[in-house]
This record gives structure tokens, C-alpha cells and sequence, in this order.
């Protein structure tokens, strides 16, 4: 029985690579997503694993939560009495700050949108077991101020050489820009990949003068041990010497605890490519399920006379559960291929938004190969077992008959079924966006994918009014070539729904984001408008903080009335990533307008915060209440001191800026409000100065920058759902290159009394174009059905507004047209190049 | 067009020829498994008549008949259907051909599954985006009876009735000439005869120029002239065949025979 299922398939090479398709690229996009985080992890573990001492010592704050750097030191005279002890090889003080940048040769910062600048000092501290951390390339390292050192990397992408004058700047510095002369380049001694970050080194008494206001002090030291001393035994002398506050870790835990770090990072980018390549998946498995309907109702007619000839049901639905297995290899294998270079893609697509993995190799662990070959697999056999469920009614006798059906369930009992999971998952969804239920997350996912299914479900008889007008429109247009197309949509509703499904999917989903964005950006819109007492924002998109003397010049300018700085710190509350802002309370009211829901904001001082009203609910809290933070040095209870609604334009909960500074963060500025009606532009910009990150806007300009960033990160999102459009117009290629193998008989027959290859071309193409509306429409109304409840529960978070990007969504439905005439092109010519004889004899 | 061939062959007074072959060629495969399809064939189709092309299997009537009716090309000679000459034409020009030209009746799947008989008699005219002459459309539809059945779709009729809207669809472009592949090889003897019968009709009663490619003697009785093709060439021609003279002729031509061996 197995090698009859093998031989029929290699039979039909054209149906395997068609089936195959959806799992390639389901299986690709997985295999992709975990090629490409394995990539980033290997690039960020080479370095953390390398570049920590054997023992590092620091004060016990000297870093924040998520791998911030604090502004608490050891002195500098604590690195000779390390370096005096027993078992000690060497100490080095390292001086380190996040917000560093070179300026290209084209006056833009390198790197800055998103990733860190790391500024740090000079040494040739080797890392843990005594191996060197980095080594120069050219030149050599920075001995003096003025001169700095660069990786190699962010020297390339700047355009500068060994010898060259480069321009900098650093949040800590009251300078604009700081002049240096690039005396040396490094790399990572073997290859690390610091993902778009850029190193600047000083040398130390210069990175102290930069970062550490001067003061003879260390961020942290590395103590490197003598051979034969472990990093635990190093550990503990260290420990016995080191005076209060301060404390020693070894390198292995340090690597390990960085990694951890990052990885929750990380573990972010992995489950956003997870979530596409799930929808891949799921939008797949659709073209899975007709491939092999289709494929087994042509196969009819075999299967009834493996039958007649003596075979089980359980053997012919054995032998389809094995074609599905082969048919999953085949295409897991290839998924696996294309992941690679879908990684690839990924790589260059990160790349422009700042995350630089360029010279990193990839990265195949056992795991990815594991997945792929597991998803790619089990997807398949689950897609092929519905129909191979229904060989089973296949009877001996039909093999004699003149016409086998493969039988079908009835439509109905699919309609109603399709609309009970419809409205099931409309509940769902309810239950979870505005209960107030445990999981809510999960429970609407199950509610949007039960939605989903049940759309596609139910949508043969769903469809049947549309494909109705569409034959009737294609009838008026097109003449009998139109009304032939038409009646072609409708011959098996099943297959024609499940294959416009897929793209319902894509598009219920591409729509929903666009109209969470559109809705997003109205809002931003209005918030400003409502809320922005002031007249201009000084700031940057990439949330770098800047130093603090813009501020104070920028309130000098003619003009300007007030200014309001925020910045902000980041901890953690209950375990999860939390900003904790600062903020200027005397701005609030005259520059930023706030309304006040409970307590009273002159009450805001350095122990107390504001938050928003969603923050209360969401935790629970009123005025006088804890918000309990987890800083570098510990837990720290803020106490509510007011509530407001949602103010959008505010880093909350927030505290004020002397309680941000005594908790620890360096005194920078994120944002500068500035009220000033009169004040010029060109005033206020000459007073920032020319860093490239701090840029003045006005109310329009702040409109703008935002719905910029809004767009960016749309792009981004677009360009993965593509990837399930793609498989849905893979699905119609699919649906009609069988289906023309399907009608090879009809199509000799319309040839011979006189069908021209033009019109059988259009007769194609009209059909594909009849499946993909019906896609777009249905995927319209699930659009608007999502990005509406979505809208509809984030209302009270601050999404105000709810706007319908009609626009964008009629190019959606432009393009799924022209969708259905590209997705025609290769099965149109397939169709017009058979040969009218050999058609017409075809059984 | 010359008329020498066809003044050769003694066309019987006041009759045209609506298709022509001359010297036509075929094979099939190269090597060993080269096959002579049609070896020479020359034969006009007078109008107005009914023929049939008989012969064994394999005896080339089939390929005769794609390569007159533009659904097939040969090696080598010339095919006329009314004034074009076929072997010239490009692919589009040899489908207006068959739309505008030519009548088909195949012996199954005649029929679009999902248009009715109405829309599938009027499916070349609509392809040529032609309307049907209203009069010509009922006289037809009336010869083939099928008045009440014209908005069923073809799954709904028998198979007697199928084949005789697809005779209804070929007659109704009034083409120069209708090709029928064994029109009659998928019915029973009562729904053939029907079918033939409404050939016969439509050539004694509108004149239609019908070619039939058969291998049943009964439906060859119903023609005027009957032409045996045997080994890719034209071996004898009966006119106003009856059952019995073509079977006569069958049975001599299937017989081994020691001239036929040596020719």
C-alpha cells in the first residue's frame, strides 16, 4: 500500500510542489524566525560570555533592572587594594555609559533606534579565564583625551578611517558635540556581534571626565584570577575586602545573568516572527486541506479500485496518512532551506530598523531542525486527515461507475457548525477584550481564531450571495466568458470558500492593524490637540536621553514662557518591564493638561507618583496606595499621590524629577514641553544645538514624529503578514492549477467549439479574481469586526478615537484584485497551452 | 481554389466541395515506433452531403478527421474547409475557424456542465460575442426536440439527450461543415438512432454538410457516401451505402489478403 501511495505521488511532480508550497512556507517562516533569534542569541552570548572578568565588583545599585547602568560607583582606590590581594592576577576599573554616539559622515548618528551606545574606557582587562576581550584591528587605543577608539563595525558604517576627525555625542555631556581624533579600530576577539550597538572607547581618565562628572570612580571592576584560583574562590576573597554597599559576582554568573537579561528581550522578537509564522501556519494548513480534497477527489476513482481490487478502508485512509507524511518531509525539508534564507531576510529587514547583525553567520541548532521537521509534519498529516477520513466512504462498486465523487459533508450541517464556532468565538472574544477574567489575553485569541474558522467554515453558503453578484457582474462585463467564470466559483463552493479563506485570514488581519493604527494615530492626534497646552517638544523618537543643559538653554530663548523636562527609569513592578517617569509638576496644567480623578497633584513629591486611572484599575490602587518598584537597589513603595485619565503625552506612573534622581537614574532628559508662543523655531533650535538626536518640534511636527514612528512599526508588521498573503495567493495558484487539471476534458471541449486562448486566459483569470474578493470582502468584515472590539476595549486605556482607514482599505481590496489576476497568470498559461486534442481525449 | 482535383474526383453536378485534403501526411514517434498515421490522403467533402469515414482501428480515420476539422495539423499537404487553407493558419485564426466554420459532436462530454442546453447550443456564438438568429435557433431547436429541456443542465439530461443539443449547438452557427467523432458510440440503438436521424435531417432538410467518423455499419447506412480508410490511406468508397454493402466491404478489408500485403 506504501508504495503505491509513493508511486502516486511522484506521479504528479506539479500537485506535490503545489501541496508542498504551503508547508515550505509555513515551515520556512518558523525555521526562519528561530534561525534568526539562535542568531541573535549566539552574537550576544559570545560577547557576555567573554566580556566580564572572573570576578566583577560593583556598588550593589550599580545596575538597574533590565541591564541599566546606574549612576552608583566604586572609588577608584579600591582597584589597587583588589589587585593587592591573594590569588589576584590583575583589577581594571571600567567606566561604561548607554548613550554614546558617533556621527556619520553624513551628520546622522550611527545606530541610536533602539540599540544601546555603549561609551566606555580603555583597558586590556582580559575576560573570564584570562582571555582577551577585544583586539585592535588598526591603529591603536585611545591614550589621551581627545582620541577615541571604534569597533569596527560602527567605523565602517560611519565611513571613517584610522586618522580621522569624528564628531560625537553623549546624553552626560553638557557639550553639543565632542571632537576626537579616531586613533584605533577593535573588534570582538572572536566575532561577537554587538546587534547595531556601537562601541566608542576612551581612554579612562576621559570616559570618567565624560560619564562620571570627573569623580576617580568605576562603574565596575574586573578582577582577573591567578592560574589554578577558581572564579568562586576569587570570588570570596574578593568579597572579604570589599567594604559595605559593594558586592562581587563571578564572571559565570554575571554572563548568566546578562544573558537572562537580554533573553527576555530577545524572547520578545522570538514570539512576535513565532506569532507570523503562526498565522503562516494556520493560513497554510488551509491550503493544505484543499490541496489534498482536491488531489483525493481526482484520486477518486484509484482509490475505488484499490478497493475493488481488495484493499481495506483502513488501508487506503493508511496509505493518504502516509502520503501526508512524505509530502511533509518533502516539504519540511525545503521549509528548512527556505528558513535560511528567510533569516537572511529577516537579518536585512532588522537591519533598517536599527538592529545591525550584518557579518553574523547562521546559526542551525538541533532545535530549529527538530521544530521544522515536527510542525511541517504533524500540520500536514492534520490537514491531510480530514479528507483521507472521507476515503473511507469510497465504495468498491464506485470504481465500475462512470462518475466517482469523493463525498462530501453536507453544507448545512458545515453552515451551521461554521456560524455555533462563529459565534462561540465572538463571545470569546467579548468574555476576554471586556470582562474582567484571568488570561484575557489567550481567551481572545481563542475567541479571534474560533472567528476565523468559523468565518471560513461557514463561508461556502456565507459566500454564495457574493459569488452571486460577482457571476452576475462577470456575466454583464465579460459575456459568456464572464458567466462562465462565475458559474465555476460556485461549482464547489467548499473549495472556492476554503481557498478565498486563506486570504481572509491575511486580510482580516492586515485590515485589523490598519485600523488599530489609523485609529492609533487619530488619537495621537487628538490627545495632542486636547491635551498639549504648549507649543513645541523637544525630544527624539528613539527615547535616547539627552543631556539636561538643552533644557536650561532652551530656557533662555526669547519667548519661551516654561519649560517642562521628563525623563524616566526603568524598573520593574511584580516582575514585568516598568517605566517609572519624572516629571516637572509645575508643568502639568499649564503645558500638559491633565484632569485629576482622585487625589491632588500638589501633593506629588520626590516619594509619590501620579499615575493613570487604567494603571489604577489594572492594579488595584488609590490614592496613598504603595506602587512598589524594583530598582537596582532593591524594592521601593511610591505612594499614589494622585489619579488622572490617561495622558498619553506623560511617561507614567511618574514621579517628580528630584525623586527619579534620588532613586538613582542619571539626571538626563527624555523630553523638553516648551510653552512659549512667541518663541522661534530657529531660536529654540539653535539653542539645542546640533545633536542629531534632539530635535524641536512643533505641534504639527509632534503630530508627524509620532504618526512616523506609528508607520515604521506598521511596515514592519505589513511586511510579516505579506508573508501570509503570499501563502493565500500561493492557495489560489493552487486551488487553480488542479482545478484545471480537474476540467482538462471541458477545457479540449471549449477549445474545440471555438474558446480562443485569450479567452480562456480571461476565463481564468476572472476566476482567480472571483476567489480573491471573496476573500477580501470576507476579510473586510472580519477587519472591521477585530479592529473594532479591539478598539472597543482599549477605549478606556486611552484609544479614543476610532477611525476606519477607508482609503487604505480599498487599496486592500485593489490589491487583492490584483492579487487574483497575478496569482491567475501561471495556471491561465498552464490552461491555454493544452492541447486541444490531447484534452479532448483525456480521461 | 483550383478545381482540378475536385473535377478529377467527379464531384456530382452542383455540388462544392466544403472541405478538401490533398496529399495529406501524417506520422507519429520516430524509429521503430514510427507510425504512418495518414499516407498521402487526398479527399474532398462534397456539401451538402452526409459521408462517413469508415475504417479499422488505427486505419487513420480519427487523425483524418482532427486535421480537417482544425483540432489537429499534418506533416505534409493542404486541408480546405470552404475557402481557407488550414496548414497557414495560426492557432487563433484556426479557433474563429472552429467557432465561426465548424460543428462539433464528439462521442462523450460534449457539453459545459455548467451552462443549460440552451446556454451550451449557444456557447460558440456567444464566444464569438454573436447573437443567434432567433429563427434559425427555433427551426433548429425545434428538429432536435428538445423544447422543454433547454434550461436543464446537462447532468439532468440522458445521454441521448445530450448528444442531441450538442448536433443542436453544432448546426446553429450554420457552419460550413459538421464533424462528428463517433457521435452515436456512447448510446443505446433507440437514442442512436435518434440522433442519427436528426443528422440526416439536418443535411436533407437544411442542407447541412455532415462528416462522420464511425465504425458501426448501421450509422453509416444513414449517410449518403461512406469512405474506408485503411493503413493511412483511402481504400474504397461506397455511395448510398446500405448496412449490408458496408459490412460487405468491412469484412473484405479486415480479411488478410495477399495484394493488400504486397501494396
Amino acid at each position: 500500500m506504501f508504495r503505491v501511495a509513493l508511486k502516486s505521488l511522484l506521479d504528479r511532480k506539479l500537485r506535490l510542489l503545489l501541496s508542498t508550497s504551503a508547508i515550505i512556507l509555513g515551515v520556512g517562516f518558523v525555521a526562519g524566525s528561530l534561525v534568526f533569534t539562535d542568531m541573535l542569541e549566539s552574537g550576544f552570548d559570545k560577547i557576555f560570555s567573554r566580556a566580564v572578568g572572573d570576578v566583577v565588583v560593583r556598588d550593589k545599585a550599580g545596575v538597574g533592572e533590565f541591564g541599566t547602568t546606574t549612576d552608583k560607583t566604586v572609588p577608584a582606590s579600591l582597584v589597587a587594594d583588589l589587585a593587592a590581594l591573594p590569588g589576584v592576577a590583575r583589577a581594571d576599573g571600567n567606566v561604561s555609559n548607554q548613550s554614546t554616539f558617533v556621527i556619520g559622515r553624513d551628520g546622522k548618528a550611527i545606530g541610536g533606534q533602539g540599540a544601546p551606545g555603549l561609551g566606555l574606557n580603555w583597558n586590556d582587562a582580559p575576560g573570564q579565564g584570562g582571555q582577551p576581550v577585544v583586539s585592535v584591528v588598526d591603529g591603536r587605543p585611545p591614550e589621551r583625551a581627545g582620541e577615541v577608539a571604534l569597533d569596527t563595525r560602527t567605523a565602517e558604517r560611519a565611513g571613517y578611517d584610522v586618522g580621522d576627525q569624528l564628531k560625537l555625542v553623549t546624553s552626560s555631556s553638557t557639550e553639543d558635540q565632542l571632537e576626537a581624533t579616531l586613533v584605533g579600530t577593535f573588534e570582538f576577539a572572536d566575532g561577537g556581534t554587538l546587534a547595531g550597538a556601537s562601541l566608542t572607547a576612551f581612554d579612562t581618565k576621559t570616559a570618567q571626565q565624560l560619564f562620571l562628572g570627573g569623580r576617580d570612580e568605576f562603574n565596575d571592576i574586573w578582577v582577573s584570577a591567578e592560574p589554578g584560583v577558581s572564579q568562586d574562590q576569587l570570588r570570596d576573597t574578593v568579597a572579604a575586602a570589599l567594604p559595605a554597599g559593594d558586592v562581587a559576582v563571578t564572571g559565570e554568573q554575571e554572563a548568566a545573568d546578562n544573558a537572562e537579561g537580554l533573553g527576555q528581550a530577545l524572547s520578545f522578537i522570538r514570539t512576535f516572527l513565532l506569532v507570523f509564522a503562526a498565522i503562516s501556519l494556520f493560513v497554510g494548513a488551509f491550503l493544505i486541506v484543499n490541496t489534498f480534497a482536491m488531489l483525493l477527489a481526482q484520486r477518486s476513482r484509484e482509490l475505488a479500485l484499490l478497493r475493488a481490487l481488495g484493499a481495506s478502508t483502513r488501508q487506503v485512509f493508511a496509505s493518504v496518512v502516509a502520503e501526508a507524511v512524505v509530502v511533509g518531509l518533502i516539504g519540511s525539508t525545503l521549509g528548512l532551506a527556505f528558513g535560511l534564507l528567510l533569516a537572511k531576510g529577516l537579518q536585512a529587514l532588522f537591519g533598517l530598523v536599527g538592529l545591525d547583525l550584518a557579518g553574523q553567520s547562521l546559526v542551525v541548532s538541533p532545535a530549529t531542525i527538530v521544530a521544522s521537521y515536527v510542525i511541517g509534519v504533524l500540520v500536514t498529516v492534520l490537514a491531510a486527515v480530514m479528507p483521507a477520513w472521507r476515503t473511507r466512504r469510497i465504495a468498491p462498486v464506485q470504481a465500475l461507475g462512470d462518475t466517482v465523487a469523493l463525498p462530501e459533508s453536507s453544507l448545512l450541517r458545515r453552515f451551521v457548525g461554521g456560524l455555533v464556532l462563529l459565534a462561540g468565538g465572538v463571545a470569546l472574544m467579548a468574555l476576554g477584550l471586556l470582562g474582567d477574567v484571568p488570561r484575557a489575553g489567550w481567551i481572545t485569541l481563542a475567541g479571534a481564531v474560533a472567528v476565523l474558522l468559523g468565518a471560513a467554515i461557514a463561508s461556502p453558503v456565507l459566500g454564495r450571495p457574493l459569488l452571486d453578484g460577482v457571476r452576475r457582474l462577470f456575466s454583464a462585463g465579460f459575456g459568456t466568458v464572464g458567466q462562465l467564470a462565475g458559474e465555476n466559483t460556485r461549482r464547489n463552493p467548499r473549495r472556492t470558500a476554503s481557498t478565498a479563506s486563506a486570504l481572509m485570514i491575511g486580510l482580516a488581519l492586515a485590515g485589523a492593524v490598519a485600523i488599530l493604527a489609523t485609529s492609533g494615530k487619530a488619537t495621537t492626534a487628538t490627545v495632542i490637540e486636547d491635551t498639549f497646552a504648549g507649543d513645541f517638544v523637544i525630544g527624539n523618537v528613539s527615547n535616547q536621553p539627552f543631556s539636561s543643559a538643552v533644557a536650561d538653554r532652551v530656557a533662555e530663548v526669547d519667548g519661551v514662557t516654561q519649560v517642562m523636562r521628563q525623563r524616566f527609569g526603568i524598573g520593574s513592578i511584580d516582575g514585568d518591564f516598568a517605566v517609572l517617569g519624572g516629571l516637572d509638576p509645575a508643568g502639568l496644567g499649564p503645558v500638559v493638561k491633565v484632569d485629576v480623578v482622585e487625589g491632588d497633584l500638589a501633593d506629588l513629591g520626590p516619594g509619590s507618583v501620579v499615575i493613570d486611572s487604567s494603571f489604577a484599575d489594572s492594579h488595584h490602587l488609590h490614592v496613598g496606595d504603595p506602587v512598589t518598584y524594583t530598582l537596582a537597589q532593591g524594592e521601593e513603595d511610591l505612594e499614589v499621590a494622585a489619579v488622572i485619565e490617561p495622558a498619553p503625552l506623560l511617561a507614567l506612573p511618574a514621579t517628580t524629577l528630584d525623586g527619579l534622581a534620588r532613586l538613582g537614574f542619571p539626571q538626563e532628559d527624555a523630553t523638553v514641553f516648551v510653552a512659549g508662543p512667541t518663541a522661534s523655531v530657529d531660536d529654540l533650535e539653535a539653542a539645542v544645538g546640533d545633536n542629531p538626536f534632539v530635535t524641536v518640534n512643533d505641534r504639527a511636527g509632534l503630530v508627524q514624529q509620532q504618526n512616523d514612528q506609528a508607520d515604521q512599526g506598521l511596515l514592519m508588521i505589513y511586511g510579516l503578514l505579506a508573508l501570509a498573503l503570499i501563502i493565500a495567493v500561493l492557495g489560489i495558484v493552487n486551488t487553480l492549477a488542479l482545478s484545471i487539471i480537474e476540467r482538462t476534458r471541458e477545457i479540449g471541449l471549449l477549445r474545440a467549439v471555438g474558446m480562443t486562448r485569450g479567452q480562456l486566459r480571461r476565463l481564468v483569470t476572472l476566476e482567480s479574481v472571483a476567489m480573491s474578493l471573496l476573500g477580501t470582502a470576507m476579510g473586510l468584515v472580519l477587519a472591521l469586526f477585530f479592529g473594532v472590539a479591539v478598539w472597543r476595549a482599549f477605549r478606556d486605556d486611552g484609544l479614543t478615537e476610532l477611525a476606519i482607514p477607508v482609503l487604505q482599505l480599498s487599496l486592500f481590496a485593489v490589491a487583492a484584485v490584483v492579487v487574483g489576476v497575478l496569482a491567475a497568470v501561471f495556471p491561465a498559461r498552464r490552461a491555454a497551452k493544452l492541447d486541444v486534442l490531447d484534452a479532448i481525449a483525456t480521461e | 481554389m483550383t478545381h482540378s482535383a475536385l473535377e478529377a474526383s467527379g464531384p456530382p453536378p452542383g455540388a462544392a466541395p466544403a472541405a478538401r485534403v490533398a496529399n495529406l501526411t501524417k506520422t507519429y514517434g520516430t524509429g521503430d515506433a514510427r507510425v504512418v498515421a495518414l499516407d498521402d490522403v487526398s479527399l474532398d467533402i462534397r456539401a451538402g452531403e452526409f459521408t462517413a469515414v469508415m475504417g479499422p482501428s488505427g486505419s487513420g480515420k480519427s487523425t483524418l478527421m482532427h486535421c480537417c476539422a482544425a483540432l489537429d495539423r499534418a506533416d505534409r499537404g493542404q486541408v480546405y474547409v470552404g475557402e481557407a487553407e488550414l496548414t497557414s493558419l495560426k492557432d487563433k485564426a484556426l479557433t474563429q475557424l472552429r467557432r465561426d466554420q465548424i460543428g462539433f459532436v464528439f462521442q462523450a462530454f460534449n457539453l459545459v456542465p455548467t451552462l443549460t442546453a440552451h446556454e451550451n447550443i449557444t456557447l460558440p456564438l456567444a464566444l464569438a460575442g454573436r447573437k443567434p438568429d432567433q429563427e434559425w435557433y427555433d427551426t433548429v431547436v425545434g428538429a432536435v426536440g428538445l423544447g422543454d429541456r433547454l434550461s436543464h443542465k446537462p447532468n439532468e439530461l440522458s445521454g441521448g439527450q445530450q448528444q442531441r443539443v450538442a448536433v443542436a449547438r453544432a448546426l446553429v452557427s450554420r457552419p460550413m461543415i459538421v464533424f462528428a467523432d463517433e457521435p452515436t458510440g456512447n448510446l443505446d440503438s433507440h437514442s442512436g438512432a435518434e440522433v442519427l436521424q436528426l443528422l440526416r435531417r439536418s443535411v436533407d432538410e437544411f442542407g447541412q454538410t455532415v462528416v462522420m467518423v464511425t465504425h458501426d455499419p448501421v450509422a453509416a447506412a444513414y449517410t449518403d457516401r461512406v469512405v474506408f480508410l485503411a493503413d493511412g490511406r483511402v481504400v474504397d468508397e461506397v455511395r448510398r451505402p446500405t448496412r449490408e454493402v458496408v459490412l460487405d466491404v468491412m469484412t473484405r478489408m479486415t480479411a488478410p489478403s495477399p495484394d493488400r500485403a504486397a501494396d
